[in-house]
């Protein structure tokens, strides 16, 4: 008896071992090589000591501003796919097509002095068009590529999304032409002032409080009004929504509208942060928008918010954190890397995302 | 004239014919059940009439009304509902916020707010609860506020899908006893059950459903000693 019990310990441990397949060893090794860099990167990043605490201070604070625009994109793509279980690939192209818009008005007003004498009514202004603009190109992809296969169980929405996402970049591209222009930079967001000895460029708080604030309002409409909760209900369980008398096109279309509102601010401000636009600029914060939305939980809406101030501030403190220790030059051109990196690890590790519960686990 | 009035109803599942031709009647101030085996056609017929499942013929009036094709969520305004087999409260919505999306095509506040007085009396089990999450109710619970949902609605008729279904043997009882009560306030009930002993008991008439037809109907008295339904489905 008791010389028997280790063998049949081996013989359980050999079983265990067999069933380990090649795919669990390679996740195994991404893990690994995951934690290796970024622990491993941060200690020999801390014992070179090539960046002051300004320079820390200065991305952590550059990754919150990107973070709360991305997070704002990244509430379109979550909302939508909360109602309709899509994603919208022609989102990040729909906040081009609203911040491009935008530029004209901005441009004008620039121009005329306008925008540098009156902030808030030019930015009131501004906004508006791009959200208005977002919301009529959003709501015209809804129609087209979404509504046609509602009740279809197929990709074509997701193919037909994604040519309409070229269908916008290159309409752009016809009408203003592919070079980069600039977009205009107000007189007020110039310069900087300091807290704690750090310097505050004034665009940081600028952006980050317009991004709380639309995200509040965001929030507060989801939350407590009829039309939010009957989004969540729709979102839940369509079909019990309908049997209440819950229009759900509408809902749907109520649900377009406030990603594309969401969308033009961000897209505004995405602009105002590089002083710039052209026909590709909604491409890459589209992306990762999306993966913000993924990393958040998609579907879940305080999840796209979280997940978009976390991209941000990994993306833009990573590279000197993790990647500069483990000896990469020019780390900051890896940037993207690491946000589609995160967006791959959590894609296989945690499919759910920060916040979201597995879709198994919905229904019973 | 009957408050709900459904002639010759057929309903198509792609090839599938699930329903020829279902006739049948809710008065004022009466529980009628449709009672059948599984795959009868019951949720069907219920669906056909709140809209939800297109009808390739026949027709249903309310109050005398033929309805035509209307979208559901106008029939929920004109006073039809329909409360689902499953119950599919919402589970993440608060109770309150649930009672919100009864009343969903209301525009009078001051009559929701009376008609929400008035369920909470009915399933006085909600009033603590109205902060709570819909998905951490009891079962029971659950179909409480299933049914008070619906009724937020102020329907005309509540068509009521197997209310007792996957509770116990106590909370059955409780949840008929909120049938009759929901009667006895003035809304005609359609319920559909595969509990049929316990539906006819409070049931004031009856039809039997078999394989999308109606193959028996009458008083709850004559249901409950006729020989064939005995033998079918009160074992
Ligand atoms: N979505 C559907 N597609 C195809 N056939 C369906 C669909 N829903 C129901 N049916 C068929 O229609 C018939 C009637 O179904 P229905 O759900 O109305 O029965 P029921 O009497 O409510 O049964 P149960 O007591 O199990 O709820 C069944 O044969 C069923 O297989
Ligand atoms: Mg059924």
């Amino acid at each position: 008896m008791a010389a028997a019990l280790p063998s049949e310990g081996m013989a359980a441990r050999i079983e265990a071992l067999r069933r380990i397949t090649f795919v669990d060893v390679v996740l195994w090794g991404m893990r690994i090589l995951i934690v290796f860099v970024v622990v491993g990167g941060t200690i020999g990043t801390l014992i070179q000591g090539r960046y002051t605490g300004e320079q820390w201070f200065d991305n952590f604070m550059f990754g919150l501003m990107i973070g709360g625009v991305y997070a704002l994109i990244a509430l379109g793509y979550t909302m939508v796919y909360g109602i309709l279980r899509l994603i919208n690939f022609a989102h990040g192209d729909v906040m081009m097509c609203g911040a491009f818009t935008s530029y004209f008005l901005a441009n004008g007003l620039y121009r005329s002095g306008y925008l540098d004498a009156h902030p808030v009514i030019s930015m009131i202004l501004i906004m508006g068009l791009a959200m208005i603009t977002c919301s009529v190109i959003a709501l015209v992809v809804e129609r087209i590529c979404y509504r046609p296969f509602r009740h279809i169980r197929t990709l074509a929405p997701l193919i037909c999304a994604i040519g309409a996402s070229f269908f916008l970049q290159h309409s752009f591209r016809g009408m203003y032409g592919s070079s980069v222009r600039a977009y205009p930079d107000p007189v007020w967001l110039e310069g900087e002032f300091e807290i704690f000895g750090f310097g505050i460029p004034y665009t940081q708080p600028f952006v980050i409080l317009i991004a709380l604030a639309a995200m509040g309002a965001l929030y507060l409409v989801v939350n407590k009004t009829k039309m939010g909760t009957a989004m969540r209900a729709v979102s839940e369980d369509r079909d019990a929504a309908a049997m209440m008398g819950i229009d759900v096109n509408k809902i749907i279309v109520f649900t377009f509208i406030l990603g594309g509102c969401m969308a033009g601010i961000g897209g505004v401000l995405f602009c105002m942060v590089y002083n710039q636009i052209y026909y590709f600029t909604g491409f890459l914060p589209g992306i990762k928008a999306f993966s913000a939305a993924v990393l958040g939980g998609i579907g879940n809406v305080p999840g796209a918010m979280l997940g978009g101030f976390f991209l941000g501030v990994v993306e833009s403190v990573g590279p000197a954190l993790f990647l500069d220790g483990v000896g990469i030059r020019a780390p900051y051109q890896l940037r993207d890397l690491i946000a589609f990196t995160m967006l791959v690890m959590v894609l296989i590790f945690r499919p759910q995302g920060i916040l979201g519960e597995r879709l198994a686990t919905q229904r019973a | 004239m009957a408050v709900l009035d459904v002639q010759n109803l057929h309903v198509f599942y792609g090839q599938i014919h699930a329903l020829h031709g279902v006739s049948l009647s809710v008065d004022k101030d009466e529980i009628v059940t449709l009672i059948g085996a599984n795959g009868a056609g019951k949720t069907t017929t219920l669906g056909a009439i709140s809209g939800v499942l297109p009808v390739a013929e026949g027709e249903v009036s309310l109050d005398g009304q033929p309805l035509g094709k209307i979208m559901p969520h106008d029939l929920v305004k004109m006073g039809i509902v329909q409360v689902p087999e499953g119950r599919r409260i919402f589970g993440r919505l608060t109770v309150e916020e649930n009672l919100g999306m009864g009343a969903f095509v209301r525009k009078d506040k001051d009559g929701i707010v009376e008609s929400r007085e008035r369920v909470l009396e009915m399933f006085p089990v909600l009033k603590e609860r109205m902060g709570q999450v819909a998905g951490t109710l009891s079962g029971g619970e659950q179909q409480m506020l299933a049914m008070a949902r619906g009724l937020m609605s102020r329907p005309r008729v509540l068509l009521l899908d197997e209310p007792s279904m996957g509770l116990a043997p106590m909370l059955v009882e409780q949840v008929f006893g909120a049938v009759q009560q929901v009667r006895d306030q003035g809304v005609p009930v359609l319920l559909v059950e595969q509990n049929a002993f316990m539906a006819l008991q409070i049931a004031d008439r009856g039809y039997v459903m078999e394989t999308g037809e109606i193959s028996l109907q009458g008083s709850n008295r004559e249901l409950l000693e006729n020989e064939d339904v005995k033998r079918a489905y009160l074992g």
